[in-house]
């Protein structure tokens, strides 16, 4: 890989909450205009590589290279060439849609900032509640206008952390579809997930991070070649990215 | 300074302006309680306190303004608190923008809502038979002290609202702030307290406050009051400020 195809590089990352290790050496790169998808249980430390990633936290040892700028020396410039989406959905419950639209364009200082939201109401299909408070959207609207707010002004490169925690499958499927989209126009995406299915459906890259470190890594079909084939099968049966991931783990399928 | 400073801070306080014109409830809350109390000294203890003043809503007043922002300062700490929780905060912090902006966007939002407060409250004392002789020069000095007394008390309400780990938290802090005018001159002249009460009462910052408004009003000289009073403001307001930025800068890193 080049250099310029390289959109995350992430070397030995060390990070620990007082006494607390919660990364041990994390090493990752992110190929620009792939969908990278991080696997983790809850408490993995997965949250925490994004704010590191995106500025939010400082590491306590190793590098972090985001669209060429180092994260702990420029974060300035870091943050010009990404945007969030973080876990909770990050909008203005009392502001309208368009409102929360147009606060974004405007901090991000680009003109037309109303044509700008018109455009971004129109490709979520978000234009009949456009005027409405988003105290009164569903919660399948919320991450939709949160992840049209992460897109204001073009980023090269989102976050996604965990998008589709708690919404209904319908909605889940819809912000896979907006996902994919995004990736059509060259955008990488950097997302965090428990849900393995998801992972399973967008991801190019797959990093499965436990213990404070990155395990295994790699395209869905290199992670399923990891996994011992069994000796005697009545059935032709390809694993599942449930059973590679627990099994690496090692922990019991709870059923 | 970044150039986009005042850019992003007028964004930041259009949005949070727009939060209190959409929920007038917040100042009809902060007017309330202060119009009650003016109603309740006035006439029902009034009656029993001298003052040496023949017109009690006058006297009482410069105490009811400062109690109505002492409450109102605690939408602050709210707001700011949601704005932590909800996770709106990481979204602006993770973009390039000026970063103070935030906190200054809801300083100043703080200083038109209550400034609100006042005027709707200046406007019942009005009714309740308020009258004032003083000139243009007069109000305006009234006017800075209450905007300073009300910053100092913000940058207070952005350390309860950035360090509180709940909502009740945020606000429970503006509690003592309400109560201190009644131990002061807002009230009741502190001749009649007992000497201990009395000596807290002359020294705490309300009484000056009150004192130099009070005096500022009725046309009177306001001597070292008002020197004592904006000493006090600024006091607080610098010490609040520097705290407020400690642990902003703190949960932004």
């Amino acid at each position: 890989m080049s250099h310029n195809e390289i959109a995350i590089s992430v070397k030995g990352l060390r990070k620990s909450f007082k006494n607390l290790p919660v990364l041990t050496g994390v090493d990752l790169q992110v190929k620009r205009g792939s969908i990278f998808a991080l696997l983790g249980s809850n408490g993995a430390g997965k949250t925490t590589i994004i704010k590191i990633l995106t500025t939010l936290l400082k590491q306590d040892g190793g590098t972090a290279v985001v669209n060429g700028f180092d994260v702990a020396s420029q974060p300035g410039n870091v943050r010009q060439s990404f945007s969030l989406t973080g876990q909770f959905a990050a909008v203005d419950e009392i502001l309208t849609g368009r409102e929360n639209l147009i606060m974004i364009a405007r901090l991000r200082h680009l003109k037309n900032s109303h044509q700008l939201a018109d455009d971004l109401l129109k490709r979520f299909s978000l234009t009949d509640a456009a005027d409405r408070r988003v105290s009164a959207y569903s919660g399948g609207m919320c991450r939709k206008l949160d992840i049209a707010m992460s897109l204001v002004g073009n980023p090269q490169l989102i976050f996604l952390d965990e998008p589709t925690n708690g919404l209904d499958p319908e909605a889940r499927i819809e912000v896979w579809k907006m996902v994919r989209e995004l990736t059509d126009g060259g955008t990488t995406v950097f997302l965090t997930t428990q849900y393995l299915e998801e992972a399973e459906q967008l991801a190019d890259q797959i990093a499965i991070l436990h213990e404070g470190r990155i395990i295994v890594s790699g395209t869905l079909t290199e992670l399923q070649n990891l996994f011992p084939p069994a000796k005697i099968e009545y059935v032709e049966k390809q694993p599942t990215l449930e059973e590679i991931f627990l099994a690496i783990v090692g922990k019991k399928e709870e059923k | 300074m970044n150039k986009y400073f005042f850019n992003d801070m007028g964004v930041m306080l259009g949005r949070s302006m727009r939060h209190i014109l959409r929920s007038m409830d917040t100042i009809i809350t902060v007017t309330i309680m202060p119009i009650a109390f003016m109603l309740l000294f006035v006439y029902v203890f009034g009656g029993a306190i001298q003052t040496g003043t023949d017109n009690y809503v006058n006297y009482l007043l410069p105490g009811i303004l400062l109690i109505s922002i002492a409450s109102g300062i605690s939408y602050t700490a709210y707001r700011l608190f949601l704005d932590k929780q909800r996770g709106i905060f990481e979204r602006f912090f993770s973009m390039p923008i000026t970063r103070s902006s935030v906190l200054w966007g809801h300083v100043l939002t703080s200083l038109v809502s209550n400034a609100i407060s006042v005027v709707v409250i200046i406007l019942v004392a009005l009714l309740m038979g308020f009258r004032s002789s003083a000139g243009l020069l007069s109000w305006l000095a009234v006017a800075g002290i209450l905007a300073l007394f009300t910053l100092a008390l913000t940058w207070i309400a952005a350390i309860a609202g950035l360090s509180a780990k709940s909502v009740d938290g945020a606000s429970a802090f503006s509690y003592p702030l309400i109560f201190l005018p009644f131990i002061s001159s807002a009230f009741v002249p502190t001749e009649s307290m007992p000497t201990f009460v009395r000596a807290f009462a002359e020294n705490q910052p309300v009484t000056s406050i009150v004192d130099a408004i009070r005096a500022l009003l009725s046309c009177k000289p306001v001597g070292n009051d008002i020197w004592i009073a904006l000493a006090w403001c600024l006091g607080i307001l610098v010490v609040a400020y520097v705290f407020a930025m400690l642990v902003y800068k703190h949960k932004a890193a």
